[in-house]
């Protein structure tokens, strides 16, 4: 019998041993390193870049970085259940439009903000119910619904940018774009809801169900875990993420095209992977999948401020995943042995 | 009063008769074994007295009342619990988190409830001794021997105070010494007059550890005797149908 040590699990409240101390427990962690392998690269760049460690880019940096984060947390408790959810990209676009446009034609902010939570809620409980219910693969799912929110949101804006806000303009820009004693909102939202992520994942039965759900979904079923219900509620805990992204990055932009958002499904499945969270289900945690998107955006910024080409972006980000992974693997390997 | 009684019980699956005109009787603290060849209807025994799916004809009491059971949380309710042959554990959560799961207990006010870490580590822990199981509350699933898995899957059972626990080959796939220490486990249930239906292959099993045998053969009961006036080739004989019926 194969041994698997899940011991950077963030069920650690039910896991973590008496003889073991605290500095042991951080060391098994996989998000403690990512997170000090992400201080030394902002160490590293401040030294080799006189740029990086200005206000101005700092901010750019953190708000960047909070918008990958933010869906990150959706992710990973999609991930923790042992899914994937591929159409978050598609889901900032739909959620970004509908807002653009309710606002376009004169209502609030408010309405613009219910327009997108509305939707996103809506694209994940699809996502939910032909997973959970159906029981058909996450993968197809969700690469089907990136493609049609994707398409649906070029048909609600006929394709063409959206820049006019009505009323309330000033106030979405404020909201997405602007910032609190000097940190930037998209930030102050990421941690928030960071630390709900966490409570609910550490200590509510729902969190705790689904960790069950990714370790064992038929043990699931058989002690009366209400499995469907939560995995719906998991795939829309994440378009939601999403869907608060897509508004931010409305305010932030200025602007809404229909290609916001492309290819951003790549980032938030690293972050949430670099993080700690297993694709095989059952392992993930919150802290994880802020220091991932973190780690990510500085080597990103990186790239840019040491006259890299962009076109290198995404052999890094694509790398990062599969690296993460292996090493994942090549840790498990030699605990089994 | 019988704890479990099953009264001409049948089942059909179309053409096919799993389980023909079956009569059985359970009293508390009984072990009983349940033996017979693959697709004699030993599962689909259990299943039915797990809640699964009803029968097709007869009658279920339980504790003397008739009863019908339409999925496992109504068999569950009733005090029927299965520890079944996966044991349906979670790898990724500690011996308390599988113990509770699905019943997880919780503090808090109204709707506004956390997980009562303390709380279900103490009552695994006390389950565990009652068990006189090594096992510790916090270690993870993953980590643990056969043996100490199947005391965790047992332990799930105690938490509601059943009357009756099924075990689905608890012995099919541990070490020899696992296998003593899992027979153990059986007989504290018993002595909390628990009673226990224990399917198996293993013979041996089946004599150190329970009273009464039944035995199955192509859906029909061919023998329930106590255990002490049968022995192992007599019942490997009621198995393949080389003895008719005793």
């Amino acid at each position: 019998m194969t041994q698997i040590t899940r011991d950077h699990s963030p069920t650690d409240n039910l896991s973590r041993q008496n003889d073991r101390g605290l500095l042991a427990w951080l060391i098994g962690r996989q998000a403690f390193w990512v997170f000090v392998a992400a201080v030394l690269a902002c160490l590293a760049l401040s030294l080799m870049s006189d740029r990086f460690a200005t206000g101005q880019n700092l901010f750019n940096v953190t708000r960047n970085f909070a918008f990958v984060g933010i869906i990150a947390l959706g992710m990973t408790v999609v991930i923790i259940t042992g899914g994937i959810d591929l159409s978050v990209g598609s889901v900032v676009v739909m959620s970004a439009m509908v807002t653009a446009v309710l606002m376009e034609s004169g209502q609030p902010v408010l309405v613009g903000l219910a327009g997108a939570i509305a939707v996103s809620l809506l694209i994940g409980a699809i996502n939910g119910v032909l997973v959970a219910s159906l029981g058909m693969p996450p993968f197809v799912v969700t690469l089907g619904m990136l493609s049609v929110a994707r398409s649906l949101a070029m048909v609600l804006s006929n394709n063409k940018m959206i820049f006019e806000f009505g009323p309330d303009h000033s106030l979405l820009l404020a909201l997405g774009g602007g910032s609190l004693a000097g940190i930037p909102n998209p930030l102050i939202v990421l941690v928030v809801l960071a630390l709900i992520t966490w409570f609910a994942l550490t200590w509510t039965r729902w969190g705790r169900r689904l960790y069950a759900i990714g370790g064992n979904e038929h043990a699931a079923i058989l002690t009366g875990v209400p499995v469907k219900a939560i995995k719906i509620s998991a795939y829309m805990f994440c378009s939601l993420c999403a869907g608060l992204t897509g508004f931010l990055e409305t305010g932030w932009l200025g602007s809404v095209t229909t290609n916001l958002g492309q290819g951003m499904e790549l980032a938030v499945i690293a972050a949430a992977v670099i993080g700690g969270a297993h694709l095989a289900g059952g392992i993930g945690s919150a802290f994880g999948a802020v220091v991932g998107a973190m780690l990510i955006e500085v080597i990103r910024n990186s790239l840019i401020l040491l006259g890299i080409s962009s076109f290198w972006q995404g052999a890094f980000v694509g790398s990062f995943i599969v690296i993460a992974v292996a090493f994942d693997r090549f840790r498990r390997h030699s605990n089994s042995e | 009063m019988a704890v479990l009684e099953l009264r001409n019980v049948s089942k059909h699956f179309g053409a096919i008769e799993a389980l023909n005109d079956v009569s059985l009787s359970i009293e508390p603290g009984e072990v009983v074994g349940l033996v017979g060849d693959n697709g004699a209807g030993k599962s689909t025994l259990v299943k039915i007295i797990a809640g699964n799916f009803p029968p097709s004809s007869g009658e279920l009491h339980v504790s003397g009342e008739l009863t019908q059971l339409h999925n496992p949380a109504d068999a569950r309710a009733k005090g029927i619990e299965i520890v079944y042959q996966d044991l349906a554990l979670a790898n990724n959560l500690s011996a308390a988190g599988n113990i509770f799961l699905g019943r997880e207990k919780t503090i808090g006010v109204g709707p506004f409830r956390i997980l009562d870490y303390q709380g279900m580590y103490k009552r695994a822990g006390e389950l565990f001794a009652e068990l006189k199981s090594e096992t510790r509350p916090r270690d993870l699933v993953s980590q643990m021997s056969g043996g100490q898995r199947q005391a965790v899957a047992i332990a799930r059972t105690r938490l509601s105070d059943p009357r009756i626990v099924l075990m689905d080959e608890p012995t099919a796939a541990i070490s020899v010494r696992q296998v003593a220490e899992v027979l153990n486990l059986i007989r504290r249930l018993q002595s909390r007059a628990i009673a226990v239906v224990l399917i198996s292959h293993r013979m041996p099993d089946i004599f150190a550890v329970t009273d009464r045998l039944v035995v199955l053969r192509r859906g029909r009961k061919v023998a329930d005797k106590r255990v002490a006036e049968s022995s192992p080739e007599e019942v490997t004989g009621l198995i393949t149908g080389a003895i008719e019926q005793a």
